[in-house]
């Protein structure tokens, strides 16, 4: 195999001036990080509002919350990735538009919105089920108590529906902290993007790449023993 | 908005689009779907067997695949898999794997982690005692599993794993980033000829929805006929 | 340097002759084409008019056509009846990693020849030389490279210019913002829709893609340039000597013969598909010597 080895290309300092390869790898695991969670704030609370629209007893929020689903799971992320990027502002008011494409880290924000709202739909599957799970015992009981349909959501159904939903919605994180490696088709500076460019600058193909995996599944091992403590935390004691 | 829309570029690239670019990316989900199922029925029975270093083996697998990106894997792949022909043909040389060849690697092999899932949910699914009357009745192993379990098992995941060929098919997608000219591949290269990139774009994912959007209704309606018989 | 090249012609033609001497017993690259019947050549999406893609969406260009004719030296090197000539698309990312993995047997396009990438490949002999410089919209003025500072630029992503521009961005610490792009089509886009402002790349390339865009006045290249001419070569394996004895006698022939120049004016000064543009690039003196000595030196000051 005509492949030189070069385990210490790590430490070699990168074209870039500024730094090892290291640190190369290790900004662009920040910018992965960043991405994903900045993406999955907005993906919680939209999909959260999109999932409760679907089991809303009025027709329009499940259509709209149906629509939403269907339209935002049934496109590949990398086409909802170039509609954001190329697509958007084109047909944005001229101005806006412009002013769009010069934001200081456009791809970042592009990637946070298109990533957000992907994983809304995704998101909203998840707590769709879980409410749905839930005996209809509990929402009737809220409205025997008085309460408003909003604080049933919110003091009822939500909580239950979210410990019923966190393994599932653990791996829709997952998929979203994995999705981020898409967004390197838009210049996103993150994790694949900088093990690509490390390949490029170094030559060095299986080193580069190595890192990048153990880094992705040292990230996704730190998730999962997250989850698993936040899991015992919130379970309600007794339920187990 | 769509005033200075010229939809004729559309129009003049169809053949293109779908006989190169649609034919690529079907072909690919298809063989990959195919093999895929397979594969992942495997790993799903070494994951199942109970054998230590099987099992391990197995499961290391599936999880390493879940973790990492596709994009990750598929650059992986693509520079890996003529080292790996030339290992496995003992070959000092590396061995020519042409582009479509090393996607459909890629994509099994990515693939076969979640479908691996999806069948180990399906065989536990099968009740016990069907395996204990088999056993009873003399039949081996692959016997049990050849002709009560897997049947059934693919037949009740049935749903799921025509969904995930779904998600398939979108992520085949991502072959974009090795310049291949599967569908958007396809759309995007007249895109940036012609400097058209809002209407092969857009119509790229109206596309794309219109497959996902009737493919999901066909494979929601198979569910409730399968949820009937049972 | 003319001694050294002297010694090079005369080394290249030693091999050449021990190799068809002893053609039954084939090593690397020559061995596989005569047991296969087939080699593969890399082409690109973009690289007008190197390597390219036409109206129909099948390659073309100056560097693939050569590397067609080298396909035909190397079928009548090993006496074959039939070389299937099979193609598969690269990008500046994926093609030297291909051509390492023996995905392509001949890389035709515009890839550096420098001395970082022959730790890697090997190149024949020189077949363009070209300086890195950037395409901006003329409105934004942007000729000195010191205009660029704190803007947004992007570059192709595993091109030598990527580089360059990393280099210049720390060292004249300008505060540059670098997108990476998949390919040169996509990057030029970039600055046609205004998501960056220049375009650092090979100013040959630039030109063509000027030319081919939708309004060519529009862009202006810079007259500063970030980097010397280098030299364009066809990458080949690393370590397969009588594989790249047989290229380089073969681009070496056809770079002296009239063809070769005829090849050269058919892509850079007449018209050219898909649209027929002509990017008025007559050879360059420095181009005519290293057609008439043929080089494969990654040196620039060799040119």
């Amino acid at each position: 195999m005509n492949y030189n080895w070069n385990w210490g290309i790590y430490f070699e300092p990168s074209p870039e001036g500024v730094g090892t390869y290291a640190d190369m790898l290790l900004s662009g695991l920040q910018w992965t990080v960043a991405t994903a969670l900045s993406s999955w704030v907005i993906a919680f609370f939209l999909g959260s509002l999109i999932g409760v629209m679907r089991t809303l007893p009025s027709k329009a929020a499940q259509a709209f919350g149906t629509a939403y689903v269907e339209l935002f799971r049934n496109i590949p992320l990398l086409v909802q990735m170039f509609l954001w990027y190329f697509v958007v502002p084109e047909l944005l008011p001229e101005s806006l538009g412009t002013r769009l494409k010069q934001l200081p880290n456009a791809p970042f924000v592009t990637a946070v919105v298109c990533l957000g709202l992907f994983t809304a739909s995704r998101v909203a599957e998840q707590v769709r089920a879980g409410i749905q799970a839930l005996p209809r015992g509990q929402g009737m009981a809220g409205t025997a108590l008085g309460l408003t349909v909003a604080q049933t959501y919110r003091h009822v159904l939500l909580p239950n529906a979210y410990r019923i939903i966190l393994p599932p919605l653990t791996s829709e994180f997952l998929n979203n902290l994995k999705n981020t490696s898409v967004a390197l088709t838009i210049g996103l500076l993150e994790l694949t993007a900088r093990a690509r460019a490390m390949q490029e600058f170094s030559f060095q193909v299986f080193e580069a790449f190595t890192a990048a995996t153990i880094l992705y599944v040292l990230i996704n091992v730190v998730v999962i023993v997250l989850a698993t403590w936040l899991e015992r935390t919130v379970a309600v004691p007794g339920t187990r | 908005m769509f005033a200075n829309f010229d939809f004729g570029v559309i129009a003049s690239s169809l053949p293109y689009l779908f006989g190169q670019g649609m034919v690529f990316t079907v072909t690919l989900t298809a063989l990959a779907a195919g093999m895929g199922v397979v594969l992942g029925t495997l790993i799903a029975l070494m994951r199942l067997s109970g054998i230590p270093g099987v099992t391990h083996l197995a499961k290391g697998y599936v999880e390493l695949m879940r973790s990492l990106p596709l994009v990750l894997v598929i650059f992986w792949f693509y520079f890996l898999v003529p080292y790996i022909g030339a290992w496995a043909t003992r070959s000092s040389t590396p061995m020519q794997v042409g582009a479509f060849p090393s996607a459909l690697i890629t994509f099994t092999l990515f693939e076969a982690a979640f479908f691996a899932e999806i069948m180990r949910a399906g065989i536990q699914s099968i009740a016990k005692g069907q395996t204990a009357a088999a056993q009873a009745l003399g039949l081996t192993y692959w016997q049990t599993m050849g002709s009560i379990v897997l049947p059934q098992a693919f037949r009740n995941m049935l749903p799921l794993l025509l969904t995930q060929t779904i998600v398939l098919f979108q992520d085949t997608s991502l072959v974009y980033v090795l310049s291949l000219t599967d569908f958007l591949g396809a759309a995007s290269k007249v895109a940036q000829r012609d400097g058209r990139l809002v209407e092969m774009y857009l119509f790229a994912a109206v596309v794309y929805f219109a497959v996902c959007f009737a493919a999901s209704f066909l494979v929601r309606r198979l569910h409730s006929r399968v949820a009937i018989i049972r | 340097m003319r001694l050294s090249h002297a010694l090079l012609l005369a080394g290249l033609t030693a091999t050449t002759g021990s190799v068809a001497a002893q053609a039954d017993d084939l090593t690397g690259t020559l061995k596989k084409v005569k047991e296969s019947g087939a080699i593969t050549i890399g082409y690109r999406d973009s690289s007008v008019p190197f390597s390219y893609l036409d109206g129909d969406q099948k390659p073309v260009g100056y560097a693939y056509e050569i590397c067609r004719k080298v396909a035909a030296a190397v079928k009548a090197h090993l006496k074959l009846d039939k070389l299937e000539v099979k193609l598969n698309p690269v990008t500046s990312a994926t093609r030297i990693p291909l051509i390492a993995n023996g995905t392509i047997d001949l890389e035709c396009g515009s890839t550096t020849n420098n001395a970082d990438r022959q730790k890697q490949a090997s190149f024949t002999n020189t077949h363009f030389l070209t300086a890195t410089r950037y395409v901006a919209k003329k409105d934004k003025k942007l000729d000195r490279i010191d205009d660029l500072k704190g803007r947004t630029v992007v570059s192709t992503s595993g091109t030598t210019n990527i580089r360059q521009i990393n280099e210049a961005n720390t060292a004249r610490s300008m505060g540059l913002t670098i997108l990476p792009a998949k390919d040169h089509a996509e990057a030029f886009l970039m600055v046609e829709t205004g998501r960056a402002d220049a375009f650092v790349m090979d100013d040959v390339l630039l030109a063509s893609l000027v030319a081919g865009s939708k309004t060519p006045d529009a862009y202006v290249i810079s007259g500063e340039a970030l980097s010397k001419p280098e030299p364009y070569g066809i990458m080949l394996r690393k370590d397969d000597a009588p594989f790249k004895a047989v290229v380089d006698a073969a681009t070496s022939a056809l770079y002296k013969s009239p063809e070769g120049k005829a090849l050269y004016e058919k892509w850079f000064t007449q018209a050219i598909p898909p649209r027929g543009i002509n990017l008025k690039l007559p050879m360059s003196e420095s181009m005519q010597k290293a057609f008439a000595s043929p080089s494969d030196s990654a040196d620039p000051a060799a040119y």
